[in-house]
């Protein structure tokens, strides 16, 4: 087992350098010369050249690429032309607006697929079942982007029971940081009004979110009831007559809860996609928004900067993964 | 076999075509069979095809400007309504539908021959050859495949062909270590090692052996990733970076229309409704073929081409 953490860490290592390269060889592929979009449209040539010089672009690739690495390695991922500050101080500044709406709609989807996943395993064959499966994959297959403003148009628009867009209402106060996370610090400072006001601006974009979240877990949910509830365990459970749902509980979920932890990589690679479209349809001001605004203007730093980080989370996630599976699971011996 | 032998016992011998045609029409009726969810996958996916064909003969041009006809709700005239230039939805909506299926087929057809060669190579070969391609597909599964693809995409520029470009590079790995863990255990079997022995090069048993035989699972990830391909696509475009206005792909029709949510409902509903429903007949399609080729559950399908 330690040398498994020992291989899995070296490759990782390997995968992360691997990220920076793919990051580096897209920054220089960049069309148009970066030196002339930091300088501007009505920039002389010399100006431009000495832009060049000053940001080491006239140098050889290798060259540049070391720099590359030494800055990332002091946390420096380059300077926003658009925001006017270090990308790496943007990232941590909208990442916990992000941390909050994807873990809202990881939970919310996750409930979600398991209420659905065990009511279909328990009716196997039945119409529920498939029904479920259908829901399963729909929700795979509906794009979040028109998800999202159907939602908008129909909720806000129409209705008028949630705010179009943001985090807050325009005007009020966010109450004091402590995580970063609206929800939990106004709980904590008994900002209850704010409180509501947050739950109110996560509505749309969770449920956005978590129809995605649902769709792939389902499937996975539902197969491991199945294979759990014919354990002989299970009949053992309910041949010395404990309740259904007690046998549920604490024989059947437990058991088919260690293959879902497997897809929270996929989870996540879902999740980062779904992001990236959601934050700029309803405004949020997390790090997909600011991905996607850096795109528009064609900030490169700052997309390869989120691109980096995006990449870099989602490694280590699939390392805790592969982790939490050993220790979850002793029957599996890494070779 | 048994069914040619009887047909031959009728006086009625039957051709090899035939038999090959009957075995492929059993095959089809026994998937469609096999659950209802099924022959619901293989309609949308035909209807889909069939107005991605035939979309023209069927659909006004859907470019035609009539601004006598603007922002007009869904009627007999114009089923899926009309834009803020008076074109007709419907039109563009099956213009779309075409770009997606040729925009699918060409990343896939660029990730399937890229990854499978690279498969084929890497398995057969193996050493230093299959160590250098594995860790490059490790690298490029490092990424959120959707945040890479609109990484390059934004690296390129915005561009229809560009995010073709940047989704083939995000879907060919998947094909590489699929083609490869095939390969790893088809080239160790008898048929492999006794063509091998009768003296036939590595170019004969990688086309004549291997690729019969990856053939089946390519398949199904195929049809499993088209619906990911059309989705993604589509995506890039509504965030600004595939196809770009005034053209009909379904991303950029839902843009266009996002300005008038209030008071064009139609514009951005049906576009989308196509997307949902497109993906989901495709995913539906990939998700049955899986089920039902499963080696557990049936052993002949899938099974070894000597």
């Amino acid at each position: 087992m330690g040398t498994f953490i020992a291989r899995r860490l070296a490759f990782m290592v390997f995968v992360l350098w691997g990220v920076t390269l793919v990051t580096f060889f897209l920054s220089r592929v960049v069309p148009g010369d970066p030196a002339r979009l930091m300088a501007g449209p009505q920039a002389s040539p010399g100006a431009v050249a000495h832009i060049s010089h000053i940001y080491g672009l006239d140098e050889p690739l290798f060259v540049q690429y070391g720099r590359y690495m030494r800055d990332l390695s002091q946390g420096n991922l380059g300077f926003s032309f658009v925001t006017r500050r270090n990308v790496s101080t943007d990232i941590a500044s909208f990442l916990p607006a992000t941390v909050e709406l994807a873990g809202y709609a990881l939970v919310v989807g996750f409930v979600l697929a398991l209420v659905t996943a065990t009511v279909a395993a328990y009716r196997r064959g039945t119409l529920t079942d498939v029904g479920g499966r259908l829901s399963a994959i729909a929700g795979l297959s509906v794009p979040a982007f028109w998800l999202a403003l159907l939602l908008q148009l129909l909720f806000h628009t129409r209705l008028g029971w949630f705010p179009l867009g943001g985090r807050l209402d325009p005007g009020a106060t966010p109450p004091p940081q402590i995580t970063g996370l609206l929800t939990v610090d106004s709980l904590l400072t008994g900002r209850f009004g704010d409180f509501a006001n947050a739950v109110s601006h996560l509505v749309l974009p969770v449920t956005t979110l978590a129809v995605g979240v649902y769709g792939l877990m389902v499937r996975i949910v539902r197969t491991s009831v199945i294979d759990a509830l014919g354990e002989e365990y299970v009949r053992t459970a309910v041949a010395k007559g404990l309740s259904r749902w007690r046998v549920l509980r604490r024989h059947v979920l437990r058991n088919a809860m260690l293959p879902t932890v497997t897809v929270l990589g996929l989870e996540f690679g879902l999740l980062a996609a779904g992001v990236f479209v959601v934050e700029s349809i309803f405004q949020w001001p997390g790090l997909g928004n600011y991905a996607f605004q850096a795109i528009q203007a064609n900030d490169y730093s700052a997309t390869l900067g989120a691109t980096l980080v995006i990449a870099a989370m989602y490694v280590i996630v699939n390392l805790i993964v592969d982790l939490a599976y050993l220790y979850l699971d002793p029957r599996i011996r890494y070779a | 076999m048994i069914d040619r032998a009887a047909a031959v016992e009728r006086g009625r011998p039957e051709t090899v075509a035939a038999g090959t045609l009957r075995r492929a029409k059993r095959t089809v009726e026994a998937f469609l069979s096999e659950s209802r969810l099924n022959a619901l996958a293989v309609a949308i996916v035909a209807l889909v095809l069939l107005l991605a064909v035939f979309g023209p003969l069927v659909a006004a041009s859907p470019d035609q400007i009539d601004l006598s006809a603007v922002l007009q709700g869904p009627s007999v005239h114009h089923w899926f309504g009309t834009d803020a230039v008076g074109r007709d939805l419907f039109s563009r909506v099956v213009a779309g539908g075409r770009i997606s299926i040729e925009v699918a087929v060409i990343i896939l057809s660029l990730s399937v021959t890229f990854g499978t060669i690279l498969g084929i190579v890497s398995g057969l070969l193996g050493g230093l050859a299959d160590e250098l391609i594995m860790r490059l597909t490790d690298l490029f599964l490092a990424f959120p495949g959707f945040i890479l693809a609109a990484a390059i995409a934004a690296t390129l520029g915005p561009s229809l062909e560009h995010t073709v470009l940047a989704l083939a590079v995000v879907f060919w790995p998947w094909y590489t270590r699929l083609v490869r863990g095939q390969v790893l255990s088809l080239r160790e079997r008898e048929f492999v090692l006794a063509s091998r022995l009768a003296g036939a090069g590595t170019m004969w048993i990688a086309t004549r052996h291997l690729l019969r035989n990856v053939l089946p699972l390519v398949t199904i990830q195929v049809s499993l990733d088209v619906g990911y391909a059309i989705l993604y696509t589509s995506s890039l475009s509504f965030l600004g970076l595939g196809a770009q206005p005034p053209s009909p792909e379904w991303g950029a029709i839902i843009i266009g229309g996002r300005g008038y949510l209030q008071t064009a409902w139609w514009w951005t509903t049906f576009p989308g409704l196509a997307l949902a429903v497109t993906v989901l007949g495709f995913n539906l399609l990939g998700d049955g073929l899986r089920d039902w080729i499963d080696p557990r559950v049936r052993g002949s399908i899938g099974g070894v081409q000597e």
